[in-house]
């Protein structure tokens, strides 16, 4: 008996699984966007659920038409914004499959996301593929851009290469004697591309510094002994690290009670998403980086405040970190270029009383702006986001840059601060079109000719 | 003993398969495609079930083969599906050779634990040879078959069609070679090694050409895979992509070719579904999913269609 409706039950599922064709097509009345971020996994606590607090945050207020100027009008040009989140755990293999669905069963309108590198990788071909408008919001390696050329495709943030290049810089500012180099970071793809990066470029700045030594435990290691001593016996004035997540701060509280900081001063190239978490144990003057503009670096600004407003009543009284301001600038990229689209749209409309189909002609006009509209509008596009002005200027318009900034914490009432924020603009951390990012940066970071 | 109807119907279901095949939604076609690269694994896997083995590294076998079909493009620029196939055959059935001189002499967890150190020595080195990107990877593009340009909008059939052709094959043969006097030793040595031996047979060979057998399916099914993601990373050698091959086995049963490509369908359906309308849960789902297979069908979902002719 059992047996019976077990069988049943499977060959009912395969059979409904064969006939549901996803989304029936109808008239359009909403922006299906399929968001993708970790909600299982390292990646998760850090990133992957703050970003989908924000996504949450920034859709609930958008659809009320809440935010500020430029962005008051509802959703995407008046179109209420509906959300289907997913998990990017797994793999880029299963990343594939699963943005398949998105696009192929969902029929999602445009797809946001992706916080792990190789995923963004493996799914910008495949958006190719489906023509279905993507925005990568957080990943960092620049080889997407560097070695794909995308229509479909489009970063809104700045990719990782800025981070290192602009922390050599700030040392060179702040520590002008540093001499003796060193790095901890994780043996993964992020690890060494951030590593490989810094030592490009404090080299390019000064040839006389010494790398003493790189260390490179395996990801999620949470064990730090033998690199706290090895770190300890090369002698550093400077510790490069782009830990992050539960190895960031297992290392922190491993290597506090060592003085190892009394020396060497800490460069944490990601490490602001954990200043809320580290206080009393990140020592004083470590310099912290946000990955771009955002966090305490953000300019204030009203979209700013509106941001850190909506964020917090979603996170009980969390302010927003970077992979927030990171969706931030993603969400609003797409609503400035779906709205442009439509401006163009109406502006070349045919003008009142001119001809006589008039009332069709504003109709399309008014109409939402097809794939092709947002993407030509989207594409070299400049639009205001709460970390400041993003620029779409690399890879052929696809890749953001903006500015950047670092500074040191100082530990006071029980709070972190941080202080001596210098910030750098777009054209001094990111290489111009065209060039790879550690040619350039070995070029001595020439721009032009 | 009725007639064995396996071969009709394994014929019979690639030429439904290959009909289906323009009419299908896509995204059923991609569904079928990553299935049916695991399915291939899992026939692997169920061969070494089959001699009472339980390898907890078969990816990497899987990875290798993805590899092997990655970087023959890179290498010397070739990028014809086939010539990937065969690249991914020709490596895992070397490196398998190799390791099975090894591996054929333990059982057990010893043999399941020893599997899982091989790959993750590959986890590693592929982890630290930052010009195959690491643990970001890199991107594999199919641009031939057999000479044929298949780039464009016929890319997906084609790649859904290769793969049921390459799915029946493999089935088909790996009926015929459990069907053959070696094939039928798996499950004697499975039962009473020692009874196999005083039958003059060698135990240690046949596991060891079972092993070669099933690391070869892998790796078919890795160059497969890397085809139709498109993507290849060290994740397709680390633990948990073995514990899954392990998984849809152990749901599938081993009672026949089948099963394992039904299984890994079901799986990749459940898994889709899930992802879908339980985004903060879906790991809970398989996870139930599999608790009700084993308390109610420990012979694996296959067991559904076999048991009852059995008694009958």
């Amino acid at each position: 008996m059992l047996r019976s409706i077990l069988r049943s039950a499977v060959v009912c599922c395969s059979l409904l699984a064969s006939l549901s064709t996803g989304a029936l097509a109808a008239q359009k009345t909403s922006v299906k966007v399929g968001f993708v971020t970790f909600l299982s996994g390292p990646a998760a606590g850090p990133f992957g659920v703050p970003a989908k607090l924000a996504a949450e945050a920034i859709v609930d207020s958008l659809n009320r038409g809440e935010a500020p100027a430029p962005y008051q009008i509802k959703g995407f040009g008046g179109l209420p914004i509906e959300l289907v989140i997913v998990d990017e755990a797994g793999g880029a293999s299963k990343q594939v499959a699963e943005f398949r669905t998105l696009v192929q069963r969902q029929d999602v309108d445009l797809v946001i996301g992706y916080i792990g590198s190789g995923d963004c990788l493996a799914v910008a071909p495949i958006a190719e593929e489906v023509k279905r408008l993507t925005v990568l919001f957080d990943c960092g390696t620049p080889r997407i851009f560097e070695e794909g050329s995308y229509k479909y495709v489009f970063r809104t943030r700045p990719h990782a290469t800025m981070d290192a290049v602009a922390a050599a810089l700030y040392l060179r500012d702040t520590h002008p004697t540093a001499r003796r180099i060193a790095g901890i970071n994780q043996n993964y793809a992020y690890g060494q591309d951030s590593w490989n990066d810094f030592e490009a470029s404090i080299k390019a700045l000064n040839p006389d510094v010494d790398i003493v030594t790189s260390q490179m435990p395996k990801f999620g290691a949470g064990q730090y002994g033998s690199e706290i001593s090895a770190l300890f016996a090369a002698r550093p004035d400077v510790i490069h690290s782009s830990l992050w997540g539960g190895d960031l701060e297992a290392f922190m509280l491993q290597a506090q009670p060592r003085n190892l900081f009394r020396k060497s001063t800490l460069v944490l190239v990601a490490g602001e998403p954990y200043l809320h978490r580290l206080p009393g144990k990140i020592p004083d003057g470590t310099i912290v980086g946000a990955r771009g503009t955002n966090g305490v670096y953000a300019p204030d600004s009203p979209l700013k405040k509106w941001l850190v407003d909506i964020y917090k009543t979603r996170a009980d009284g969390l302010a927003p970190n970077y992979p927030a301001y990171s969706v931030a600038e993603a969400f609003l990229g797409v609503k400035a270029a779906w709205e442009k689209a439509i401006g163009k749209k109406i502006g070349s409309a045919i003008p009142m009383g001119a001809a006589k189909n008039v009332k069709e002609e504003m109709d399309k006009a008014y109409a939402p702006p097809t794939q092709d509209e947002v993407i030509a509008a989207f594409e070299h596009s400049t639009f205001e986001s709460p970390s400041g002005k993003v620029q779409m200027s690399l890879g052929n318009g696809h890749q953001a840059v903006t500015g950047t900034a670092y500074g040191a914490t100082h530990f006071v009432d029980g709070v972190v601060k941080v202080e001596k924020i210098r910030y750098y603009k777009a054209d001094e951390v990111t290489p111009p079109a065209g060039v790879k990012s550690l040619d350039w940066i070995r070029s001595g970071f020439k721009r032009g000719n | 003993m009725t007639r064995d109807r396996t071969v009709l119907a394994l014929l019979v279901v690639v030429a439904v398969l290959l009909a289906a095949g323009p009419f299908l939604p896509r995204w059923m076609i991609s569904l079928f495609n990553v299935s049916m690269g695991y399915g291939i694994v899992v026939l692997g896997m169920m061969l070494l079930m089959r001699t009472g083995l339980v390898s907890f590294g078969h990816g990497l076998y899987y990875c290798l083969g993805a590899y092997a079909a990655g970087m023959i493009d890179q290498i010397w620029n070739v990028s014809d599906m086939l010539a990937m196939i065969g690249g991914g055959i020709v490596v895992t059935a070397v490196v398998s050779t190799i390791l099975g001189f090894l591996l054929s002499k333990y059982r057990e967890i010893f043999f399941a634990m020893l599997s899982l150190a091989f790959s993750m020595i590959l986890y590693g080195l592929l982890v630290k040879s930052a010009s195959l990107g690491s643990t970001d990877g890199f991107n594999v593009a199919a641009k031939t078959l057999a000479g044929m340009d298949i780039t464009g909008k016929g890319l997906r059939l084609t790649v859904y069609s290769v793969t049921v052709v390459v799915m029946g094959i493999a089935a088909l043969l790996l009926h015929r070679y459990l069907a053959s006097h070696r094939g039928r030793l798996a499950g004697a040595i499975r039962d009473n090694e020692l009874r196999v031996e005083y039958m003059g047979a060698s135990v240690r060979a046949t596991v060891h050409v079972n092993y070669v057998i099933s690391a070869v399916l892998a790796g078919i099914g890795g160059a497969l895979m890397a085809i139709n993601i498109g993507h290849i990373d060290p994740e397709m050698t680390y633990w948990p992509q073995s514990g899954e091959f392990v998984f849809i086995a152990i749901l599938s049963g081993t009672a026949s070719v089948f099963a394992p490509l039904g299984g890994a369908l079901v799986f990749e359906t459940v898994r889709s579904f899930a992802y879908e309308y339980s985004p903060n849960t879906w790991q809970m789902v398989l996870g139930i999913t599999m608790l009700v297979v084993m308390i109610f069908l420990p012979g694996g979902l296959w067991s559904l269609f076999t048991r009852k002719k059995v008694a009958a």
